[in-house]
């Protein structure tokens, strides 16, 4: 009786319980997983009781320490070389006057999304081989940071774009009348207000490159294995809970890259 | 309300950008996309035209090709050469491998939507507050690592698992039920993997709805079911598109999840071309799948610029 008409207005039947089982079973089987790394007995799946010695077993890896030496090399500089990149694109395609091929500009930046994973997998592999074979080139882990790149942008362009599209022109229009040169309008002004877009386009493209398993797995080639490498290769032996402690790891440094990025966005509606 | 302000407000800073275009020149401003349009010109594009040539060429027997004209992987596709009187055979492997996947794809979407529908909507129309936690809740498994929440996944449905323990535990069954390397198992772990990919895209569209419409249909007598099916349902189609076309299109292409939770017995278009890229050493083979599930991609982002431009949005 004394509820607001305008919410039971919005309700719809059972849509409460859907949402609910929907984030359970998004929620539990990561959970399960992540219990099951502080288990003391060396099975997967049979509780018997609390450690962190997992996580010591898997730090203490040689093996571990390699795959994240390359994991952070790889991503790091992918992260670096992209958002760059992507800041000067979204520059480029929003604070222009509309030219011939901007469309076609816009579609290239976005193609790394719309092609299946797999496929710039094998075309990738294809590339380099080519021109290691024909050439005679070929980059080592160069190889993997640039195939990274390519899809980071994307990433890294999105909240870069919106943010540049969001914001208020008539300050740089000031600018301009106050006689700043482009230049200094773009430092002064643009580049302090595009900053929360920028980390949050750098967050997002870190976390793709940290994550990714699919193109890494095809290009990779010997002694380049990253974490989800990693993760793949104890798969296919008997498990310990020490995979478990591996795989929450990965996720504490996803949960810590989304949460960052998501809260600079917010700040950014408000 | 927002949405009403919006067009106006674009429209006059655009043309406010292009008077102050003018006067600094910032038609130069083009050239700054040019680092990321050449690194993804040289290491994306050109990939994509080298494995069409390569799909053309005659596989090396150790991998990689050798440079004669062949349109034999087209041909292996669908039919595969007698050894002995050198006659072709239709062989449709291949072809039930994709239509597999396509299906699986099409399920996957399906039950995607009918759950991602109403959570997104429930979503919507929360307080503010409430709002931004369900956002974060789903954007969390978003962009979590694949391989490790399909790994979750197959903790779960091992035969030593938590849900055939808890059964044998229960009493309920005396051996364990073989989940994982099924086909539920991948139809699981596709459901899983694609389902926060559909709440996102429907969560954005569904949060512009204008409720006043809603309420109209109300005043004109309209049931709970009527308002759903006519007013909300058609008002968030762009949406639905958005969402189906970001679960169908990595789903038809899966390569981790059938890996992991087929156990390369129950194989997807994915793991097919990977194969020939590895154990199988036929790469002319691979690129070939690969440019037919490319067009199948094409199609489908057809049919999306197709439906969703041209249309008068309302709300």
């Amino acid at each position: 009786m004394g509820e607001p008409r305008i919410m039971d207005i919005k309700d719809q039947p059972g849509f409460r319980t859907i949402a609910i089982i929907c984030l359970l079973v998004l929620y539990v089987p990561v959970l399960i997983l992540m219990i099951f790394s502080l288990n003391s007995g060396s099975l997967v799946t049979h509780w018997e009781g609390v450690t962190l010695g997992w996580y010591g077993t898997a730090l203490l890896n040689e093996e571990f320490h390699s795959a994240a030496r390359n994991t952070m090399i790889i991503s790091v500089t992918a992260t670096i070389v992209s958002t760059i990149c992507a800041t000067l694109a979204a520059i480029g395609m929003t604070r222009v006057k509309p030219w011939p091929g901007l469309a076609a500009a816009f579609m290239v930046i976005n193609l790394p999304l719309m092609v299946p994973e797999i496929i710039t997998a094998v075309a990738t592999l294809s590339f380099f081989a080519l021109i290691a074979g024909t050439l005679g080139l070929n980059f080592g882990i160069g190889n993997l940071i640039l195939a990274h790149t390519v899809f980071c942008i994307p990433f890294a362009y999105m909240p870069i774009r919106a943010r540049l599209e969001d914001m208020d022109l008539t300050l740089e229009y000031a600018a301009a009348d106050l006689y700043a040169t482009p230049w200094n309008a773009f430092r002064r002004i643009t580049l302090p207000l595009l900053v929360p877009g920028i980390m949050s386009g750098a967050a997002l493209a870190f976390i793709v490159s940290f994550d990714d398993f699919t193109i890494t797995q095809l290009v990779a080639g010997p002694g380049q294995t990253t974490l989800p490498l990693y993760i793949w290769n104890q798969i296919r032996r008997p498990m310990t809970p020490e995979i478990n402690a591996i795989s929450t790891i990965l996720l504490m440094v996803s949960i810590l890259f989304v949460s960052v990025s998501f809260l600079i966005a917010r700040r950014r509606a408000k | 309300m927002a949405t009403a302000t919006l067009s106006p407000t674009t429209i006059s800073k655009a043309a406010l950008f292009e008077a102050q275009a003018a006067k600094a020149g910032a038609r130069r401003n083009r050239l700054l996309s040019l680092p990321a349009l050449i690194i993804i010109g040289i290491f994306g594009v050109l990939p994509l035209l080298i494995i069409c040539v390569y799909s053309f060429l005659v596989a090396a027997p150790y991998g990689g090709v050798q440079w004669h004209f062949s349109a034999d992987a087209y041909l292996n596709f669908l039919f595969q050469r007698d050894i002995f009187d050198d006659t072709l055979q239709f062989t449709p492997d291949f072809l039930i491998i994709y239509l597999r996947s396509f299906l699986f794809a099409v399920v996957t979407t399906v039950i995607c939507l009918l759950l991602g529908f109403p959570t997104a909507y429930f979503m919507a129309t929360r307080p503010p507050a409430q709002r931004n936690w369900w956002v974060l809740m789903i954007t969390i498994p978003f962009w979590s690592n694949l391989l490790v929440r399909t790994l979750a996944i197959m903790f779960i449905i091992r035969d030593e698992g938590l849900i055939n323990n808890a059964l044998i535990g229960l009493g309920v069954i005396d051996k364990p039920i073989t989940m994982l390397y099924t086909n539920f198992a991948i139809q699981l772990g596709l459901l899983y993997a694609f389902l926060p990919f559909m709440v996102l895209p429907l969560y954005s569209s569904l949060e512009k709805l204008d409720f006043r419409l809603i309420e109209a249909g109300y005043d004109l007598y309209a049931t709970r079911r009527q308002v759903l099916w006519r007013v909300i349902i058609p008002l968030s189609k762009p949406g639905i598109i958005a969402g189906c076309l970001l679960v169908f299109i990595p789903a038809l292409g899966a390569y981790v999840t059938p890996l992991i939770l087929g156990g390369g017995i129950h194989l997807m278009i994915g793991d097919l071309i990977a194969q020939q890229f590895g154990s199988g050493r036929n790469w002319p083979l691979g690129c070939a799948q690969a440019l037919i599930l490319m067009a199948a991609v094409l199609v489908a982002l057809y049919f999306y610029v197709r439906n969703t431009s041209g249309k008068v949005q309302h709300g």
